[in-house]
């Protein structure tokens, strides 16, 4: 299956998209025995250095409904100079510049390389990228300090024409005026009240009262943004700003023995979406909030100022015991909507020893698009990096970031879209290729992307609506066609367009193809993101029996083996890897849990439903490296069997970079081997890992959390959470063997979990 | 002093009667000696040493005896001789009260007769307007009427009494008691009109003999004016009353026949004094007249000589002018002639009333109409005319032999008209009727000699006139001017100033202060200074009942922290420990100089509930064998009436000792308060006003913290933390629901900041220079700096500076709702009341809080000060307001009050209490402040302008051994925010007679009380009904003196009190003012301001805003001020210049035709023209005129707790409008009545009461 996988290589790289069926059954019927459904991880602002944009417009279909946009797969009259839309077959004319159309001179549209393609929108006017910080005062001074230094110095990396915004809460809320001379000025809003966007708009003195009345609702926004005295240029205030930060202080208000801060997380963010919303609605704006701890008071409070209350744990929201859980979420989700319609993203920065929220505000993230940054302190390179990170620029010096996308998708008759699952919202398109089945979020064609980059993945469920009883043509193939418009952080709009088709095929017929096209890890990372979905909203068990059974069901129809028999199981290369990645998946941070906080769920859920496939693997099963004087570096099995004395390991598991020392290396290390000229190799090899985990370091977004420990460390603890437990305190006597190091957990290991799914596979009544 | 004192408290209980009979008295010796000796000194020179002496019952026991007499007649005529006797003595001074009934009943009418001699002269001159009324023969009240004969003026005067005498004699003999209780109480007080007539009915016939002997008193006449002095003096005007007496006494010898002689002669003099300007508004004057004619006159006139005899002195002496008013007055009322008529019948007496009712309307003006009567009245007119110019000399004669009987009558008649027939023959008929009738009438005719006894009571109040009559006297030689027949305030007060020569001594029980115009010094000897505590009256009734019918309002008007002059000594503050202040177990009254300790000195007995508390050890201290701690005079709160307690943390709010306070300044920045140029004057003036924050040691920093808000639309609050090189500002524009943004740095101390402050006073107007914003906000303002205290927990200040009525959205919103048609409507109360009840609930917060408000009102329209003034109000705060402000005009007169407003002492989150003995308990309350319940005075702020008026009521009886005691502390944090508690102690005297009541009244706070009663009544009710309400208080007051304390006399007599003879002008004054009775110039913003400021005045204030100092500026000494005139047109002369100070405004009126050398001494112009009416201050020139007349401006200025602009009006220019409206015994333009017809309505409502 080398062409598979090549083909799949070679469509990822070109197209972003990885299909869990790179054959598609013909029939609605055969489908849904596929268990897996057809759906792709598809990313839509994959680089492409390869691909410079064109510009001018794409060509669309004239047909109302369709829309589609011109693309290689269409059948095209030279002479006649019409193009056939390959979705609705609607005949189109050429626009007149294309007048000069033949087969020798086609646009780049119509090549095959160009099934995935950007244009550049000229019109409509271009907005400047704003960025609003909403600053958390309550913080200890030394977090604070670091805090302000990291914005300072990112007003440098902002482009210069960038809008800047400064709001900074505690006990109040306070808008800084940054055009003024002289007096500093600043609105100040009582951070326990929830007010209106219209509200919060008067109090800035953003409408005039009567204008509105009079002019047209158009200008008004326009007007006002003009004028606006919160947000302003970079380069011009860029000394004030400066100062401005340089002056913050902690929030005055005394914070008595035993209470939290008081801290109006929930009515400073209300007041800067009020604030962008009533000067610059549907242009590219960053909400960047830092937080050192959780909301305490007003609208959206998660937790009272008394200490003696700790925060909610998963303990509490399982007993229904989080008074202000419903609440909290509630508003954020209504504020998350309110933004993302508005094209306004917002990230979460937060920094605390202890739950800062997450749980209740990490909508405002999923669905604009908004990064969350969870760490310890400001004070730490996490934040500092992850934060420089985030205004990272790209092989032609834009930064990767992208606003206000939207992603609308086509499909071919015998296709409908069930959903998507991502950092998006619904945008409630209905259209004849949107599905009554929902998975994800559904029920439309097209979803809003407030912020993109182009690691930016979603998972697209589709579904086959062809009967049995009307077979495909011969030859024909479903196309499916993905149009995401967005604007390029250089303010250009642009749209790429990925036109991808794949064959049909009879599944009766043609079932070994069909599996043999399978991609289990795209449908591993699939599976996961509609298990982490459902995890959302259902109970733990529920989401992980339905795993279990899609699992079984997926070994039942695609394994070979004899009823009843668990030791005739077997399966074709193409699935053999797909239980290992369900295996960890139960075991994952994802759907399970246990020691976590619900803010760490959220915080990886987060992350895993808007990576690439490759992340998303790493973080569903971790990559463990081996570094020893047997051999160069090589991947290990995630296993207790490959903890041995003499290795250095490193495990990646994207949230944590894990360095761990065996037991006689870090003796060795310990004895300062490393420092002797003699055992240079040592230090060598003590340096490797290093070396490689910095350079993941480097590049990964956010920077993971980078372990250095040793066997016995009580950091160890990371790496003996995530290794498969092949040896525990239960069985290492009976296996007896001298390698690795026994696991002290009750988990099953994946040997008994295969076992286990063996059997259910062969058996009749499963 | 230090007997009385313990002697009340000790000693006294332990022997009440006895202490306080001898004891007292020798204390009163001692202690009045000093104070009423000068009275007595005044009084001897004028009359025979003896007479004073005999006069101020105080003084001479012998002679006071018959003095007291007389007062005690004065007194005991309310209800029975023997009884008298203790009122009287309680009466005053000497407290001999025995003796004095004793002396009174027998001697007493001997005595009248004796005075009306000496006095007669003096009443004439005294008698002023009002004794016209006192035609009545209650002569006594009506020295005027004496004064009328007085043409044999002294003579009259003396006739009067004489009359007087008689007539108590009469009765005395007869009933003697009783005749002579009604008499003697008239007298006290005697101004009362009313006497007049029926003495001069009485005296009428006697007026010739009284001519006769008058002739002595001639020589007395200059001493009656003295007299008195005298008399008044003694505080209590049945003194002077008592003067007559001491006249009596001369003629004692000869009473009943020269007395009676002299009656006449008084009536003449009654007759005068009706006529004369008050007369006229008594108009029963002219009754009374009709009766002077008749022999009411006579009698009356001795009693009232004073006050009627102007009427006869005005024939004879200047007094006749006014009489021609009143005469004429009344006849326009009347039908003047009818009424002579009626008064020609006996039955007439009752008719004569009528006729003098009749004579109010007549007044000066009436006067001339009097004419009509002409034949007649004019003679007399012109008689009065004569009389005053030439005085009495021609006049006299004239008016004694026929003024008896045809002049009097054409004096009195005349001026009321028909008066000459009218009056003889309605004194007649009055005769007969009076006689039948009632002491009243009876003293017309058969008064004579029953009422002699009454008389000489009523001489003793028939005295008081004489003083009048003195003045009349005086001014007749001296200025020319008309004299008046009714009460003159400047007379009053002149007397009051000459005899309070020594400093006063509070030691006293009962002892009424000098008047608040009057400057003398306190020495603080177990009672509260004056300055601290006003009380309406200093002997208050026992019973409910006689409260009650007496309707004399029980209150007293506390200026907690008044400001003391240099020469008296703050109180003291004591540190008892810390278990804080020794009280009282059950009534928790504060140590004071009323707790008797006993056993030894091991516990005490608290004089206000009696009960026995232990004496903590720390506190113990042996007693001397008088039972007095030997460290009494160590400590302040055993010996003094005012003192401090520093109090513990128990008398903290939450138990927690205060925070400093803080002082925030709030400022407008809409257009209107930028464009005036207010928030550039005021940001100037803070950077240096910020200096001067109080503070209570001058060697320190004061400790007040200060924050800066500005305002329109939305708040703006700013950082100015001695850290920041920049102040910062933040902008609060959730205005419905507010809060403060910042806590550090809002609340500065001014050293530490100061850099960045004054760039921030610089940077806002600079930041709001063109700012286009009109809408504004005040609920939220306020809101703001309560919840900036509220986070600082501290108590504090705001200081508002507001331009315009808050429209824009937020809580407390307002609606302009001036709405002019509402004005005389029973929905008038609804402009006065707040528009929404959210500033109430407002108030109550700050009150919670001690946040005390200051607002600063810029209003270029209505801005509805009844709504915005509610929080200052309630907090204890002030409201200023600068209507259409200018800067350049208007500059001086803020900047003075903000400084004066910033700087002065005040005290945060107080609470006032006032404790009493058993039997009355404070009840009502007028001021600023807020109640939660019907004890505690809660006031966010005190500051040393700020009074209280607390009326108390009976909850059962009182003992007159024990007298009232009165506590009045206050718990409140000073500005360096030490717990303090102010501690006022006062006592009273308790009487079972109503006559000791009247002598013991201080009409100043009396109105004090009236008005602030009045302007919260017209929040609820129609200012109709409010006016009516106080009209008819006053009646009832005035007819329940004349019922039970007046001698019988004709009922068309209208006798005053001695000391309420000023309650009708000054009442009237209250009632014509703008709160009651606007005029169409006057904006609903500017009543509800007056009424609001009005209500936390003190007595001394709210004197001169209704009744202010006009000063004629002709000739200017160096060491004091020009003797005032009368606020009347009349009183100018064009060629005068006049400075009119009402307390808020300052005038300098210049006449037309004033010289110039004047002008050019005062303006350095030689031109009339030139005067420059829009100036606001003098010209500095160099030379001694203009330098005094602006020392001059500059000491009322001082004096006064806000600024007063100078206004310079020019006779006949157009801001004379506003001027004249300050002349308050003329006829206002909006309606109000003149002093003359005032009068002569009360003297209606009187004889309706009495009938």
């Amino acid at each position: 299956m080398s062409t598979y996988q090549e083909f799949i290589q070679q469509n990822e790289d070109r197209d972003g998209v990885r299909f869990s069926w790179n054959l598609w059954p013909s029939s609605r019927l055969e489908a849904t025995r596929l268990v897996v459904p057809v759906s792709c991880l598809f990313t839509p602002l994959k680089e492409r250095p390869d691909l410079p944009p064109v510009q001018y417009e794409p060509v669309l279909c004239s047909r109302a409904n369709c829309k589609a946009v011109l693309n290689p797969l269409c059948q095209v009259d030279f002479r006649a100079k019409i193009w056939a839309c390959n979705f609705c077959f609607q005949r189109n004319p050429f626009p007149p510049s294309y007048a000069g159309i033949s087969e020798v001179n086609q646009p780049a549209e119509l090549m095959p390389q160009f099934s995935t393609i950007e244009y550049i929108v000229q019109r409509g006017p271009t907005a400047p990228l704003i960025f609003l910080y909403v600053v958390d005062t309550c913080l200890e001074e030394e977090d604070l300090q670091a805090l302000k230094e990291s914005l300072q110095m990112s007003l440098s990396l902002l482009p210069p024409n960038a809008l800047v915004g400064l709001i900074t809460f505690g006990r109040m809320v306070q808008v800084h005026e940054l055009s003024c001379e002289g007096i500093a000025k600043s609105y100040v809003f009582r951070g326990t009240k929830d007010l209106t966007s219209k509200q919060i708009q008067e109090m800035l003195g953003l409408t005039k009262p009567g204008a509105t009345a009079q002019q047209g609702r158009q200008p008004v926004p326009q007007e006002a943004a003009a004028s606006c005295k919160f947000l302003q240029p970079v380069h011009r205030v860029d000394m004030n700003l400066t100062d401005l930060l340089g002056e913050l202080q902690r929030d005055p208000w005394p914070v008595t023995q035993g209470k939290r801060p008081l801290r109006s997380t929930g009515v400073a963010l209300s007041v800067a979406v009020g604030l962008l919303e009533g000067t610059y609605p549907n242009t590219g704006a960053r909400v960047m909030l830092f937080i050192g701890g959780p909301p305490t008071q007003g609208p959206g409070m998660v937790v009272g100022d008394e200490l003696k209350t700790p925060i909610r744990s998963w303990h509490d929201i399982q007993k229904d015991n989080a008074r202000h859980l419903k609440k909290a979420t509630k508003y954020y989700e209504a504020m998350a909507n309110r933004s993302a319609v508005n094209g306004h993203c917002i990230d979460i920065y937060a920094c605390a020893l202890d739950q800062t929220g997450l749980l209740e505000m990490k909508c405002l993230s999923n669905l604009t698009g908004g990064h969350i940054v969870m760490g310890d302190s400001f004070n730490t390179s996490l934040f500092k990096q992850t934060f420089q990170r985030v205004f990272s620029k790209d092989y032609n010096g834009d930064f990767r970031m992208a606003f206000g996308g939207v992603m609308e998708v086509k499909t071919s008759r015998e296709l409908k879209v069930c959903g998507a699952i991502g950092p998006c919202v619904s945008l409630n398109s209905k259209g004849p290729c949107v599905s009554e089945n929902e998975m994800g979020v559904g029920g439309t064609s097209q979803w809003k992307m407030c912020n993109l980059n182009p690691s930016s993945t979603l998972g697209m469920f589709f579904e086959i609506v062809n009967q049995h009883n009307a077979p495909v043509p011969q030859g024909g193939r479903g196309v499916i066609q993905f149009i995401t418009q967005y604007q390029h952080s250089n303010t250009q709009r642009r749209i790429r367009v990925s036109t991808i088709a794949r064959n049909w095929a009879d599944a009766q017929s043609q079932i070994q193809h069909i599996e043999s096209s399978f991609d289990q890890e795209a449908a591993a990372v699939l599976m996961a993101r509609l298990g982490v979905f459902r995890a959302e909203s259902e109970e733990g068990p529920d989401v992980l029996r339905w795993l279990d059974r899609q699992l079984i069901r997926l070994c039942q129809k695609f394994g070979q083996f004899n009823k009843e028999d668990p030791t005739s199981f077997r399966l074709s290369e193409s699935l053999s890897l797909y239980p290992q990645f369900m295996f960890h998946l139960r075991r994952s941070p994802f759907l399970q849990v246990f020691n976590n906080s619900p803010d760490e769920s959220s915080y990886y859920r987060h992350h895993f439903v808007r990576q690439d496939l490759t992340q998303s693997l790493i973080m569903i099963q971790p990559i463990l490296y081996s570094y020893s004087f047997h051999g160069p570096p090589e991947p290990v099995l995630l296993d207790s069997s490959s903890i041995l004395p003499d290795r250095i390991l490193l495990m990646d598991t994207f949230f944590q970079l894990v360095i761990f020392h065996g037991e006689t290396i870090a003796q060795w290390r310990k004895a300062g081997y490393q420092e002797m000229a003699e055992y240079e190799n040592f230090k060598q090899l003590l340096q490797a890992p290093l070396d490689d985990a910095q350079e993941i370091l480097q590049t990964r977004f956010p920077m993971p959390r980078y372990i250095d420990t040793e066997h016995g460390g009580s950091q160890a603890r990371f790496l003996l959470s995530k290794v498969n437990p092949s040896q525990t305190h239960n069985n290492l006597y009976t296996w007896g063997q001298e390698t690795g190091a026994p696991i002290l957990t009750d988990d099953v290991s994946l040997q008994v979990f295969m076992d286990h799914l063996k059997k259910l596979a062969v058996s009749s009544s499963a | 002093m230090n007997v009385n004192q313990h002697t009340p408290m000790a000693s006294p209980y332990g022997q009440p009667q006895p202490g306080y009979g001898q004891p007292g008295y020798a204390p009163l010796d001692g202690g009045y000696p000093a104070p009423y000796a000068p009275y007595n000194g005044p009084t001897s020179a004028y009359q025979p040493g003896a007479p004073p002496q005999g006069y101020s019952p105080f003084t001479s026991f012998p002679s006071k005896a018959v003095a007291a007499n007389p007062v005690s007649d004065l007194s005991s005529p309310l209800d029975l001789g023997p009884v008298r006797g203790p009122p009287v003595s309680g009466a005053p001074p000497v407290s001999a009260p025995q003796q004095y009934n004793q002396y009174s009943h027998s001697q007493g009418e001997m005595q009248n007769g004796p005075p009306p001699m000496t006095q007669a002269p003096p009443r004439p001159a005294v008698s002023q307007s009002y004794n016209p009324a006192g035609m009545n023969m209650t002569g006594p009240p009506h020295p005027s009427y004496p004064q009328h004969y007085g043409p044999p003026p002294t003579m009259q005067q003396v006739t009067n009494q004489m009359t007087g005498m008689q007539i108590n004699s009469g009765p005395p003999t007869p009933a003697g008691p009783g005749y002579a209780p009604p008499n003697s109480s008239q007298p006290p007080v005697s101004t009362a009109y009313t006497a007049a007539p029926p003495t001069s009915y009485a005296q009428g016939p006697p007026p010739a003999s009284s001519a006769p002997t008058q002739p002595p008193p001639p020589s007395g006449p200059a001493a009656p004016q003295q007299y008195y002095g005298g008399p008044s003096p003694p505080s209590q005007q049945p003194f002077n009353s008592s003067l007559p007496p001491t006249s009596q006494q001369q003629f004692t010898p000869a009473p009943p026949p020269s007395q009676q002689t002299f009656p006449p002669s008084s009536y003449s003099g009654p007759m005068p004094p009706a006529s004369q300007a008050p007369a006229p508004p008594v108009s029963q004057p002219q009754q009374s007249f009709p009766p002077p004619a008749q022999p009411t006159f006579s009698a009356p006139p001795a009693s009232q000589p004073p006050a009627f005899a102007p009427g006869p002195p005005l024939q004879n002496q200047g007094s006749f002018p006014p009489r021609g008013p009143p005469p004429s007055s009344q006849p326009g009322s009347f039908p003047p002639p009818g009424p002579p008529p009626t008064s020609l019948s006996s039955g007439p007496y009752p008719g004569q009333m009528p006729p003098q009712q009749h004579p109010p309307p007549s007044q000066p003006s009436p006067y001339h109409s009097g004419p009509p009567p002409p034949g007649v009245q004019m003679p007399p007119t012109s008689m009065a005319q004569s009389n005053h110019l030439p005085p009495g000399p021609p006049g006299p004669p004239g008016p004694m032999q026929q003024p008896p009987p045809q002049p009097g009558m054409p004096g009195g008649f005349p001026p009321q008209q028909n008066g000459a027939f009218g009056q003889v023959r309605g004194p007649q008929p009055g005769y007969a009727g009076p006689y039948p009738g009632q002491p009243n009438y009876g003293a017309p005719a058969p008064a004579p000699a029953p009422a002699a006894p009454a008389q000489k009571r009523l001489d003793p109040d028939a005295i008081p006139s004489p003083q009048a009559s003195d003045m009349p006297a005086v001014q007749k030689s001296r200025h020319r001017i008309d004299p008046d027949a009714i009460p003159s305030p400047i007379q009053v007060i002149e007397d009051d100033r000459a005899k309070s020569t020594e400093p006063f001594t509070t030691g006293v029980r009962g002892q009424a202060p000098p008047l608040v115009t009057t400057n003398f010094q306190v020495k603080d000897q177990g009672n509260a200074s004056p300055r601290f505590i006003r009380c309406t009256a200093y002997n208050i009734p026992c019973t409910a009942d006689m409260a009650k019918q007496s309707q004399v309002p029980l209150a007293a008007v506390i200026k907690p922290l008044a400001t003391l002059p240099p020469d008296e000594i703050p109180p003291y503050l004591v540190d008892h420990g810390e278990s804080g202040p020794i009280r009282c177990n059950r009534c928790k009254a504060y140590m004071c100089p009323y707790m008797q300790f006993i056993e030894g000195g091991r516990r005490f007995q608290c004089g206000f509930c009696s009960c026995v508390t232990e004496v903590p050890p720390h506190y113990f201290q042996h007693l001397d064998h008088t039972g007095k701690r030997m460290d009494c005079y160590d400590r302040p709160e055993l010996s003094l009436g005012s003192y401090e307690f520093l109090a513990t943390v128990d008398y903290c709010k939450n138990n927690k000792l205060p925070q400093p306070p803080a002082f925030i300044f709030l400022i407008d920045v809409s257009y209107n308060a930028v464009k005036s140029g207010m928030v550039n004057i005021v940001c100037e003036e803070l950077k240096t006003l910020l200096d001067y924050l109080p503070r209570e040691n001058p060697e320190m920093d004061s400790v007040v913290r200060v924050g800066f808000v500005t305002y329109n639309k939305v708040m703006h609050f700013y950082n100015v933390k001695s850290s920041l090189a920049q102040p910062q500002m933040l902008v609060v524009s959730d205005v419905s629901d507010m809060f403060v943004p910042l806590l550090d740095g809002f609340l500065v101390n001014v050293n530490e900041s100061r850099q960045v402050i004054e760039s921030l006073l610089d940077q806002i107007p600079e930041m709001f220079a063109d700012t286009r914003e009109t809408e504004t906000v005040f609920g939220p303002v306020i809101q703001a700096g309560l919840e900036a205290l509220k986070a600082a927990d501290c108590a504090g200040k705001l200081f508002v500076f507001h331009t315009s009525l808050p429209i824009a959205e937020a809580p407390g919103k307002l609606k302009n709702r001036e709405d002019k048609k509402l004005i005389g409507t029973d929905k008038e109360k609804s402009l006065f009341q707040p528009q929404v009840g959210f500033y109430n609930t407002l108030a109550k917060e700050c009150v919670a809080q001690g946040c005390c408000v200051d607002l600063f009102l810029f209003p270029n329209g209505y801005v509805d000060v009844a709504t915005l003034g509610v929080v200052p109000v309630s907090t204890g705060g002030s409201v200023y307001k600068y209507t259409y402000f200018q800067a350049q005009s208007d500059r001086e007169r803020f900047l003075n009050d903000l400084r004066r407003d910033v700087q002065k002492l005040v005290g945060f989150d107080a609470v006032m209490r006032v404790r009493t003995s058993t039997g009355v308990r404070a009840t009502d309350f007028f001021g600023s402040f807020f109640m939660s319940n019907t004890t505690d005075v809660e006031l966010a702020g005190l500051d040393c302008d700020k009074a209280i008026t607390v009326e108390l009521k009976h909850d059962d009886k009182l003992s007159e051994e024990t007298g009232a005691l009165m506590q009045c502390a206050v718990l409140y944090t000073s500005c360096s925010g030490q717990r303090r508690l102010r501690v006022h102690n006062m006592a009273v005297n308790c009487c079972s007679q109503l006559a000791d009541l009247y002598r013991n009244c201080e009409t100043d706070t009396i109105i004090n009380f009236f008005s602030k009663y009045a302007f919260r009544g017209i929040l609820n009710s129609p200012t109709k009904a409010v006016r009516d309400t106080l009209i008819n208080q006053c009646a009832q007051i005035l007819a329940c003196y004349r019922k039970n304390c007046a001698s019988p006399s004709s009922a068309g007599q209208l006798i005053l009190p001695e000391c309420m003879k000023l309650l009708p002008v000054y009442l009237n004054c209250v009632l014509k003012g703008d709160v009651l009775l606007p005029g169409a110039d006057v904006s609903l913003d500017d009543r509800a301001y007056l009424r609001q400021l009005i209500s936390c005045m003190d007595v001394s204030e709210s004197h001169v805003f209704f009744y202010p100092r006009l000063l004629p500026l002709t000739k200017l000494e160096s060491d004091s001020l020009p003797v005032a005139v009368r606020d009347s047109e009349e009183r100018l002369s064009k060629g005068g210049v006049y400075l009119l100070e009402t307390g808020l405004h300052l005038f300098l009126w210049v006449g037309a035709s004033v010289q110039q050398e004047l002008l050019l001494n005062i303006f350095g112009t030689p031109s009339f023209s030139q005067i420059d009416p829009s100036m606001t201050s003098l010209p500095v020139l160099d030379n001694p005129f203009s330098q005094r007349l602006r020392e001059i401006i500059d000491s009322f200025r001082a004096e006064r707790s806000r600024y007063m602009k100078l206004m310079v009006v020019k006779q006949e220019d157009k801001t004379e409008l506003i001027f004249r409206h300050f002349l308050v015994e003329d006829k206002s333009a909006s309606g109000g009545a003149s002093y003359v017809d005032f009068l002569c309505h009360m003297h209606k409502e009187i004889r309706q009461l009495l009938s």
